[in-house]
């Protein structure tokens, strides 16, 4: 073990972690701002209660998004400076505009809103949710430009005498083709998420707590969600399409290691388990759909999709000797973890939406059970997506321009980085325990009971007034 | 002027406003077991910063983020050569933050309790180290030839870093203190006017020392009229806050904060992080420097976005500039 493993462990913790939090507040963000729009629209107060309530999740989840984020930037500069001394001059502007142009906007309207229930006029107070959820969608932008730009280089060039990445196009690395789709993949992956949540809360609900006043409103969240999810799912998947085509594209060799393809072919058939020997070097067992592969990776059924040996071999003649090629069971289960636990979510939330038809009330004791576990699901199939693509990437922090083992710091020891590591894991662990908690505690609470709300005003006169909301 | 000279000049303006900002919000962080004498007037405190606190941080977040953009050099040493106290500063903005938003979602002392530690050490931690660091960058570290850290941990801590670290932990309890007198009634209120000038008296003499120190490192003719400004203007604060002048004091100890960070920056000027070592460690702006055209976009978006997001950001201030008290607390 040397400084450069665990460096690579704690990215690799650090940023799961941070994203089992950041598609709750990219989704949620935008559905609590559709639901309090329906609220000012109709002036109906199931609206407004759910509003209130799903708000009250959401900023739980908000403040983890919030914290870990700090850790993310910092994490460049601190295990991976010489990655950041290499790519600064292109990596470093799309993080400084996502917090300029998106954290910006959404830390300060999110105080606006939680605190200005009273203080703003209704108007403003709902422009503000939108403003907060604009910001954080806004965020994944950048952030996803910039991740992109590992992927798949472009506009750059290498300084000869500094051997330091250039940025000659500014333009080309935010409209990087990789990016382009990684966003709305990205955003529907977290729509996923949070649609799922608002399922599972309502779901629980409208089960368990048949007598509520407020059964209405969980109904309504409870579709609602479930649309939510189903348009997701087939957001997800025809992105996730496109997407696959451009990697075929432009990291073939990740495109084979999600497949398992040891050998180029044409036509290339699509994988349903592919078993390879532990060197991961051929394969030994294998049950396949013919074709597929080759549509799904060229759109052309007869495509010709090239093998892990081949590219490895490519790749020594162009880099010079090594291996090239990422951990194969990896990439190949990460991929499928990533399909089939997207796909669960989607039949589960369709499931609820049939039991649920023409007003009936699902009496299932499984159904339940599933509703329970319905948003690990997204979860863990957004998790298994962002394994799948920094480790198919690898051995590349930059594809074709820097190794990762170049990339870490070379004046940080190991002490250091274990250190750091084992108290991010400590302090994330605990804090999960924490979050979840308090989420499962005020999900159970249900929605709140509306005491009247006092019009906003400008005057002193009831200065001693209680804040409609305080920490 | 140099592009680079203009992007020097951006990051201590993030710098500048970070600590005015989040300076007032670690202040009352640290002064939270000592002013908030019960639940309800604790409550006072945070909410005096619950909706901006945030915010604030978002500076801190930006200047990391355009060091990285404009001086990715200055970047990558600092922030790996300054590795532990900055993680000692993630951990503890993690806890306060959290602190701030799940204190009150639960009603048992017990709980409430262990948030309030979370603030009062995330507060005070990232207080002290952003001077211990500050005081660092002016002094130089031990660089070699290719700008990377050679020192270890304890080459950070001497006598002078631990001087800087108090200067700012106390010019941040001056703030907060101020700030606190300036959006509260009551009791809270006079109490915090009080201690404001007790704790004032104390942060002028050791930003006073601190600053002569500095200069005496490392000077130019610009630094000393600032750092006198900064002297001045604390004082001027002081004697506002003697005369429950809220507004001004508040103003003259922000004026102080801005002052005192702008004194080190131009003391600095044009090195970003010398060396101790070999001179050709250096990083000055220049060689620390992103390319021409990346400082120029990052120009324009600046240009376009900082006028819109001071705009909204002070906009939110006046939206909470009421004074809050123990009777605007609601009981849940």
């Amino acid at each position: 073990m040397d400084a450069l493993d665990v460096a690579r462990w704690q990215f690799g913790v650090t940023t799961v972690y941070h994203f089992l939090f950041v598609p709750l507040t990219i989704g949620l963000s935008i559905l609590v701002a559709i639901l309090q729009t329906l609220w000012h629209r109709t002036g109906n107060e199931r609206y407004l209660k759910l509003t209130k309530f799903y708000g009250k999740l959401f900023l739980i989840n908000f403040a983890m998004g919030v914290v870990t984020g700090i850790v993310q930037e910092f994490q460049f500069g601190m295990n991976w400076s010489d990655y950041s001394r290499f790519v600064g001059d292109i990596f470093g502007a799309p993080l400084a505009i996502e917090a300029l142009v998106a954290f910006f906007l959404e830390s300060t309207f999110i105080g606006l809103w939680i605190f200005g229930w009273d203080r703003l006029p209704k108007r403003l107070h709902l422009a503000s949710i939108w403003a907060a959820a604009i910001g954080t969608n806004l965020s994944a932008y950048f952030i996803l430009a910039a991740n992109s730009f590992m992927q798949n280089p472009v506009g750059y060039t290498i300084n000869p005498e500094t051997g330091r990445a250039e940025l000659t196009d500014f333009v080309a690395v935010l409209t990087n083709k990789v990016a382009l789709i990684t966003f709305p993949h990205t955003l529907a992956g977290s729509f996923l998420v949070a649609g799922s949540l608002v399922v599972t809360v309502g779901l629980w609900h409208v089960m368990r707590n048949r007598d509520s006043a407020d059964t209405g409103a969980y109904r309504f969240a409870t579709k609602f969600g479930a649309w939510v999810v189903l348009v997701s799912a087939a957001l997800v998947t025809i992105t996730g399409d496109i997407q696959g085509k451009i990697m075929t594209q432009v990291q073939p060799m990740k495109m084979a290691a999600a497949e398992g393809l040891y050998t180029t072919e044409s036509p290339a058939s699509f994988s349903v388990l592919t078993i390879g020997s532990l060197d991961g070097s051929r394969e030994i067992f294998a049950i396949k759909i013919p074709y597929l592969l080759s549509y799904l990776g060229t759109g052309d059924p007869d495509g010709t999709v090239q093998g892990i040996n081949d590219l490895q071999a490519q790749y020594a003649s162009q880099y010079g000797a090594g291996s090239y090629t990422p951990i194969i069971p990896v990439t190949y289960w990460s991929f499928r973890f990533m399909i089939g636990f997207g796909m669960a979510a989607a039949a589960i939330a369709l499931l609820v939406l049939w039991t649920q038809r023409k007003g009936r009330t699902p009496t299932s004791r499984w159904l339940l059970r599933a509703g329970l576990i319905l948003p690990v699901l997204p979860l863990l199939a957004n998790s298994f997506g962002w394994i799948f693509t920094e480790m198919g990437r690898q051995p590349w922090i930059v594809f074709g321009e820097m190794l990762t083992r170049d990339g870490v710091s070379r004046s940080v020891s190991l002490t250091e980085v274990l250190t750091s590591f084992t108290a991010f894991t400590l302090i994330y662990a605990a804090l999960a325990v924490i979050e979840f908690k308090l989420l499962v505690r005020y999900a159970k609470a249900g929605v709140p009971d509306l005491t009247p709300t006092a019009e906003p005003d400008d005057t002193d006169d009831d200065a001693e007034r209680p804040l409609a909301f305080a920490y | 002027m140099e592009l680079t000279t203009i992007w020097f000049l951006l990051v201590a303006v993030l710098f500048t406003g970070y600590f005015i900002l989040e300076g007032f919000d670690f202040g009352v962080g640290m002064l939270l077991p000592v002013l908030g004498r019960d639940d309800r007037e604790r409550r006072v405190l945070i909410n005096t910063i619950g909706p901006v606190w945030d915010g604030n941080e978002v500076w801190l977040i930006t200047a990391g983020g355009a060091m990285f953009a404009a001086f990715p050099e200055w970047y990558a040493t600092l922030f790996s050569g300054f590795y532990l106290p900055l993680l000692l500063i993630l951990l503890a903005l993690i806890a306060r933050g959290v602190a701030f938003e799940y204190r009150h979602k639960r009603p048992e002392a017990s709980w409430k309790r262990r948030w309030d530690a979370a603030i009062f050490w995330g507060s005070l931690l990232p207080a002290i180290l952003w001077g211990v660091a500050f005081a660092n960058i002016l002094r130089g570290v031990p660089l070699d030839a290719d700008h990377e850290y050679v020192g270890g941990l304890l080459d950070l801590l001497h006598p002078y870093a631990l001087l800087g670290g108090v200067t700012t932990a106390a010019l941040f309890l001056t703030h907060g203190a101020v700030f606190i007198a300036l959006k509260t009634t009551g009791e809270v209120r006079d109490r915090a006017g009080a201690l404001a000038v007790k704790l004032g008296l104390g942060a002028a003499v050791a930003a006073v020392a601190f600053l002569t120190w500095t200069l005496s490192i490392r000077s130019s003719a610009a630094a000393v009229v600032l750092a006198v400004g900064a002297a001045l203007a604390l004082l001027g604060g002081l004697a506002a806050a003697r005369a429950r002048r809220e507004g001004w004091a508040f103003t003259g100890t922000a004026v102080a904060i801005a002052l005192a960070v702008a004194t080190l920056f131009a003391a600095l000027f044009p090195n970003v992080l010398p060396s101790t070592l070999d001179p050709a460690g250096t990083l000055t702006a220049t060689n620390a420097a992103s390319t021409p055209y990346t400082l120029k976009i990052m120009t324009w978006v600046a240009v376009v976005f900082t006028p819109i997001v001071l705009a909204y950001q002070g906009w939110t201030y006046w939206v909470f500039r009421k004074r809050i008290g123990v009777v605007n607390i609601p009981q849940h």
